[in-house]
């Protein structure tokens, strides 16, 4: 059967087909739905949100310890955070089939950089393997598990936004049963001891010889003759956009690049007077030609290095002809936080008590948009507790009054933990503010340690962070709760005059899980409002400035009683549910 | 360069029904037996942002995005949306514009005069009230289906060919509804 499946839902059927039995992750775009698919098989696959990336590999890598296939999945700069396993997971190998799933995200659509994480594959000594549409994912994913079982290696699978999110047709297939390797214990290769390392890294220097020499004559690179004289290189999704640009262009799809096919490569660049390079982000292939002394390349120089590649950018590039259009102004339509959304109250507080805040990624990094303007920094997952620690060590421990730290339960859970072990150890006086709403909103409502849900749907534990904090060493540890607009003024400024260090928990529910409780749009009363303005500083889709300088509020977006923090922060009372406006 | 391929881009806003309508599209191109590819923006699309989707069908396709200029159906879902996107449209490319207005977050108001802009860029764009349409067949969520029926006078699909695509990707039991939204939203595309 054919059907439309993104790249990511690929993935998932790939992991079904080719037996995988263990997947691990934590979400992040553009990588997310690849777990969220492989669940659907969760009678054949043992599926895991791991608290972040770095347990989530060495979870995979255990289970691949075991015997079986195995996934992890992970956004690009996930795979930083689980870069400390990878680096030596190359000296160690696996025994089941062990893919390493990795989205990168040109353009930045969601993300915070735009690193090629095919350096990683280089970095790492281990193979890298590039697919181009949805069809090509499931069907390489197969060669990926044979070429880790064949050569004991980790192998990297490196997708992209587009391909993770475009829906490309796909001829369905049947599971096959891969039997489990029996287990047997082998320090020699699995404890890298320095007398073990030393000589697990020769072999993975004779290892990576032997795969370039697989690399060279692998199907999954190959030659496409065409009519014309032009001869282009590419991989990946850019692949695409180059068979777009030159229809008539013989060219060489390299669907593993990395080890790079040197002899393959000369070949094919020998045959033509120029030969273009079509690759997104960094000139990874380009530059390993150069390296080889092949000249006559036409790459980076003409193709862009920063964003996101089409057919339209490599054709104007390459070959001087494309569509001039200009853009009309509009004005921007940026995301900001829901009607509702729990993290606001905190923001306006912070944004009234002229309290700065370091950030972590997730919703709250919204926060950072007008009128709330409630962030200083946003470095990557876990900064923001460092971050708000650092500033205060530089600048001085009164300065811990004006800046504290937020991050969601997620992101918490994910690497703030260690922040929090940092302030305490380390005698800060930082305030950190968890804001808690009971999953992993930005990616789509993914669960956590936190939530006492599975990704499989069986009730677990719940992290209790409160306690956490308290084991910590954190005495001034807090619950309030997120609509309440007086406590959560009183808790934060409480936190930030502690002299030791704080941790406050927001509490609540991200609203768009709340849609049961949803009531009727508040109303504001005309003849009452003085035109302050003062609800509209909370930034809330739901509030404009109507004709006459009052609110009014816009029934499909407001989500009623459930919020009601504009009607709290309203210093002439006059918001309210529609019945008691009316009495 | 044999066969033609066929680019439709569809721009909206979070939670106007964009990924549907571009999967029915998706669907009725693919039981035709064509290739088909569809590329649309994850991650922020529910928190009012700008949202579009990229469908493009015919013999063999390979990129799964339009490049600017070469979009021959720009549907947009909002009007503001519209004139974002107007420049991925090739020249004499048909523009369906839903008249609905909805004003970004940290607007006061509304831009004034977006239709003769988005005419002086697009003279044929048809305009369609899809909010009234959807109202009129049922709800206000069915504005994806009308929307969808609105610029299905630009394609070559038989009617049977939407039904089949739209009752196999809604809900049972929104089906009637969509179908009477199709069919609202094509009746006042072809009535301009």
């Amino acid at each position: 059967m054919r059907v439309l499946l993104s790249g990511n839902e690929a993935v998932a059927r790939g992991c079904y087909e080719h037996g995988v039995k263990v997947a691990t992750a934590y979400p992040g775009t553009p990588s997310t739905e690849i777990l969220e698919n492989v669940v659907r098989y969760k009678d054949d696959i043992y599926c895991e949100w791991s608290p972040n990336e770095k347990v989530a590999f060495e979870v995979a890598i255990g289970a691949s310890f075991g015997g079986v296939r195995t996934i992890t999945a992970m956004k690009h700069v996930g795979l930083n955070v689980a870069a400390d396993p990878l680096m030596t997971s190359t000296l160690v190998g696996g025994d089941g089939g062990f893919v390493i799933v990795s989205a990168d995200d040109p353009g930045m659509h969601s993300s915070q950089n735009e690193q090629d994480n095919r350096y990683y594959a280089k970095f790492a000594k281990i193979p890298l393997v590039e697919p181009s549409d949805s069809q090509e994912v499931k069907d390489h994913l197969g060669t990926a598990f044979e070429i880790s079982e064949r050569f004991g290696t980790p192998v990297l699978f490196r997708m992209s936004t587009r391909l993770s999110h475009a829906k490309t047709p796909v001829t369905l297939g049947e599971r096959v049963e891969v039997p489990r390797k029996e287990y047997a214990k082998d320090t020699s290769r699995r404890v890298v001891i320095p007398a073990h390392a030393r000589r697990l890294h020769v072999k993975v220097e004779e290892r990576l010889c032997r795969l370039a020499e697989y690399a060279e004559t692998t199907p999954l690179n190959r030659v496409e003759e065409g009519e014309a004289k032009v001869g282009v290189i590419s991989s990946g999704i850019a692949y695409q956009y180059a068979r777009d640009a030159f229809p008539d262009a013989t060219f060489l799809k390299l669907g593993m690049s990395y080890p790079f096919p040197i002899e393959l490569v000369r070949r094919f660049a020998a045959r033509f007077d120029r030969v273009f390079v079509v690759e997104e982000n960094e000139p990874f292939i380009e530059d390993a030609m150069r390296v080889a002394g092949i000249t006559n390349v036409v790459g980076k120089e003409k193709v862009p290095l920063c964003g996101e590649l089409n057919q339209g950018i490599v054709r104007s590039a390459l070959v001087g002809a494309g569509a001039k259009v200009t853009p009309e102004a509009v004005p921007p339509r940026p995301p900001v936080l829901c009607p509702g959304c729990p993290h606001r109250t905190t923001f306006f507080t912070l944004n009234r008590l002229r309290i700065g805040a370091t950030s972590d990624i997730g919703c709250y990094t919204l926060g950072v948009m007008p009128p709330l303007e409630g962030l200083d920094t946003c470095l990557c997952m876990g900064a923001s507790i460092g971050n708000a620690l650092g500033l205060e060590k530089a600048i001085g421990r009164d300065f811990a009054k004006k800046m504290v730290a937020v991050l969601g339960d997620s992101t918490f859970v994910h690497s703030g933990m260690t922040g929090l072990a940092d302030v305490a150890y380390n005698r800060g006086a930082t305030t950190v503010i968890v804001l808690d709403n009971s999953t992993t909103a930005m990616t789509g409502h993914q669960d956590h340690p936190g939530t006492g849900t599975t990704l499989m749907g069986e009730p677990t534990v719940k992290l209790d962070l409160i306690a956490l904090a308290k084991s910590m060493g954190v005495r001034h540890a807090r619950r309030v709760n997120a609509y309440d607009v007086a406590a959560v003024r009183q808790a934060v400024r409480e936190a930030v005059d502690s002299p030791e260090p704080s941790f406050l928990v927001v509490e609540g529910t991200c609203v768009l899980l709340e849609r049961e409780r949803w009531g009727p749009a508040l109303v504001v009363d005309h003849d009452e409002c003085v035109a302050c303005g003062l609800c509209r500083r909370l930034g809330c889709p739901a509030l404009s400035k109507g004709e006459d300088g009052k609110t009014t509020i816009n029934p499909i977006f407001c989500v009623g009683s459930l919020c009601s923090v504009c009607a709290q922060v309203c210093p002439k009372k006059c918001i309210a549910p529609p019945d008691a406006a009316r009495s | 360069m044999a066969d033609r391929v066929t680019n439709v881009f569809i721009a909206g806003v979070g939670g106007q029904g964009i990924l549907l309508a571009s999967e029915i599209l998706s669907a009725a191109a693919l039981a035709r037996g064509l290739d088909v590819k569809k590329s649309e923006v994850h991650g922020m699309a529910q928190r009012g942002g700008s949202v579009v989707s990229h469908v493009r069908f015919g013999a063999r396709v390979h990129s799964p995005v339009i490049a600017e200029g070469e979009a021959d159906v720009l549907v947009a879902f909002e009007k503001m949306e519209a004139l974002r996107w107007i420049h991925v449209l090739k020249p004499r490319g048909r523009v369906v514009v839903n008249a609905q207005e909805i004003i970004p977050s940290g607007l006061d108001e509304y831009p004034k005069g977006l239709d003769a802009k988005i005419r002086g860029r697009a003279p044929d764009a048809v305009f369609v009230d899809a909010l009234a349409l959807a109202k009129e067949a049922g709800n206000v969520r069915a504005v994806n289906t009308v929307m969808l029926g609105a610029f299905a006078a630009f394609l070559d699909f038989s009617d049977d060919e939407w039904k089949r695509a739209i009752q196999a990707s809604v809900p049972r039991k929104t089906v009637e509804m969509n179908l009477a939204g199709f069919a609202l939203g094509r009746k006042a595309a072809a009535g301009r």
